[in-house]
């Protein structure tokens, strides 16, 4: 977790640009490492690529210029999770998140352990048969979060998951999204434009500037684990937040 | 008046006072039956003729069920392999709705030349009207899954096969449910006139050579009795799909909800 990193990262860019069709440069010789277990966030107004950056990393786009590495092999099993919930109206809880494990081949029998840990784990026992559209915003994003977590994912993108939620349930999923974090020891990179939510759940955060994307700066929050409720109003939280501010406020001008 | 009640009761009450309105303008003014017959007149020719008329029906009604078929079942492969190739969905999709433009009418008797077999040959009609709608709308449906989730199977190496069961057919379903009630309808249209062109000839006469018939001969009364079977068969067609669709739809499409309370 230190700045320095002996250890390779997971995942690093280098140079890498983003040029779309239309001519918008959306990201502009990004350089970047995200160390093995690291919770990461892209902090940035909107507009400034984070998502598509989330999404290079994925390989859902090809880059521009520049490239994606894999220091310490090749590829990473990821899990994604994006600003909608993204869920198949016309399948259950169940089979939502049976979907990446159906992908690979893995039968129902075989499956039905693992997602029934994944949906206790979410807080989603007893949802198993409910549909989508029976669900709260809350709920779905559980589910979207379930999904992404039932094959183990040694990286875990999350491109503003909680953006759309009332402020009740974005504290509950950070906290729980943190605990299941500490447990699991996966690397995370989470796209966000709160600096209150980046300060509160990461310990690196990539401040990104508008059109086109750069790193800003890079900074290391220090404020130990576990974060629990109380840290949202403790000084040296919002010390950190009003730092984050501060540079936020200057890559945006 | 709960809803229930007015859904049914409302439609029933204009169409008894359409009626009754009807056979008073006829007797008021003494209108012969060979003009416009009252629907009194109407009903009890309907019961006089019925078992003659049913099997004319019967006739038209297998036509229409297996162009229906036909066009729900070639219409979705057609959809699927346009799905499947951009291509492939640019080079034949003109020619889709060319079919489909070129008015039934005029080219109905050329089918009835070259296709030997009558039945064979109001099938092929009635199939040209229906499977359009199948293949216009299952297309759109395939190709309109949401983005995200693309990009979700994409990232878990989902192969061709499993986007196509699992993301692409799921999401057409509904917008290939749209498609199959219109053809219904489609195909109750394709066949009659297809009948119609064909004329009077043959062993097997359908309900359209019937209406024929009766207007070559003044009788209308028959001519209204065999109309009114052939509408009751287009809205029995309608209400068996809308079921049926409703029945595939529940759980999670916004048209098969019940509504909000």
């Amino acid at each position: 977790m230190n700045a320095a990193g002996a250890a390779p990262p997971l995942v690093a860019a280098t140079r890498l640009s983003k040029t779309f069709r239309n001519g918008v440069a959306a990201l502009d010789q990004i350089d970047l490492a995200v160390p093995r277990g690291a919770f990461l966030s892209l902090l940035g107004p909107s507009g400034c690529g984070k998502s598509t950056l989330l999404r290079l990393i994925a390989g859902l786009t090809p880059p521009s210029a520049g490239a994606i590495t894999w220091p310490g092999g090749q590829g990473a099993r990821i899990g994604f999770v994006f600003q909608e919930p993204t869920l198949m109206p016309w399948a259950d809880v169940w089979h939502n998140v049976y979907l990446p494990l159906r992908l690979e081949g893995i039968d129902k029998a075989a499956a039905s352990e693992r997602i029934a840990a994944t949906l206790a784990a979410m807080g989603l026992d007893g949802f198993a048969h409910v549909y989508p559209r029976e669900l709260s915003g809350g709920m779905k994003m559980r589910v979207s979060i379930a999904r992404a977590l039932v094959t183990e994912p040694q990286l875990l993108l999350l491109d503003e998951p909680f953006a759309a939620l009332d402020e009740i349930t974005r504290f509950r999923l950070n906290e729980d999204l943190l605990r299941l974090w500490r447990q699991h020891g996966w690397t995370v990179v989470f796209v966000t434009h709160s600096v209150f939510e980046s300060v509160f759940l990461s310990n690196r955060i990539v401040v990104m500037t508008k059109r086109p994307g750069r790193v800003a700066v890079e900074v290391a929050i220090d404020l130990p684990y576990p974060r629990e409720g109380a840290l949202r109003t403790a000084p040296e939280y919002s010390a950190e937040c009003r730092r984050l501010s501060q540079l936020l406020a200057e890559a945006s001008a | 008046m709960s809803e229930r009640v007015l859904r049914v009761a409302a439609p029933v009450a204009v169409g008894l006072l359409i009626l009754i309105g009807w056979e008073a303008v006829v007797r008021w003014n003494s209108i012969p039956p060979y003009i416009l017959p009252g629907p009194l007149l109407v009903a009890e020719t309907l019961w006089r003729d019925g078992p003659s008329l049913m099997l004319s029906l019967l006739v038209t009604l297998r036509i229409t069920v297996v162009a229906l078929l036909a066009a729900v079942v070639l219409g979705a492969a057609i959809a699927i392999l346009f799905a499947q190739s951009r291509l492939l969905e640019l080079s034949f999709f003109p020619y889709a709705v060319i079919l489909q433009v070129t008015p039934i009418v005029s080219i109905a008797p050329l089918i009835i030349i070259w296709v030997n077999d009558t039945f064979l040959a109001l099938l092929v009609c009635a199939w040209i009207v229906a499977f359009f709608p199948v293949v216009a709308n299952t297309t759109l449906g395939l190709t309109s899954a949401d983005r995200n989730l693309v990009a979700l199977f994409r990232l878990y190496g989902a192969t061709r096969w499993q986007s196509l069961r699992y993301l692409r057919m799921p999401s057409a379903l509904p917008y290939f449910l749209g498609g199959v009630r219109i053809s219904g309808g489609l195909a109750l249209i394709g066949a009659v006139v297809a009948e119609f062109v064909a004329g009077t000839g043959g062993a097997e006469t359908g309900l359209a050579s019937r209406i024929l018939e009766a207007g070559y001969r003044l009788e209308i009364p028959r001519l209204f009795a065999a109309l009114l079977l052939l509408s009751l068969t287009g809205i029995l067609i309608f209400a068996v799909l809308s079921w049926v669709s409703r029945a595939l739809l529940a759980h999670w499409h916004e048209s098969a909800l019940p509504e909000e309370e």
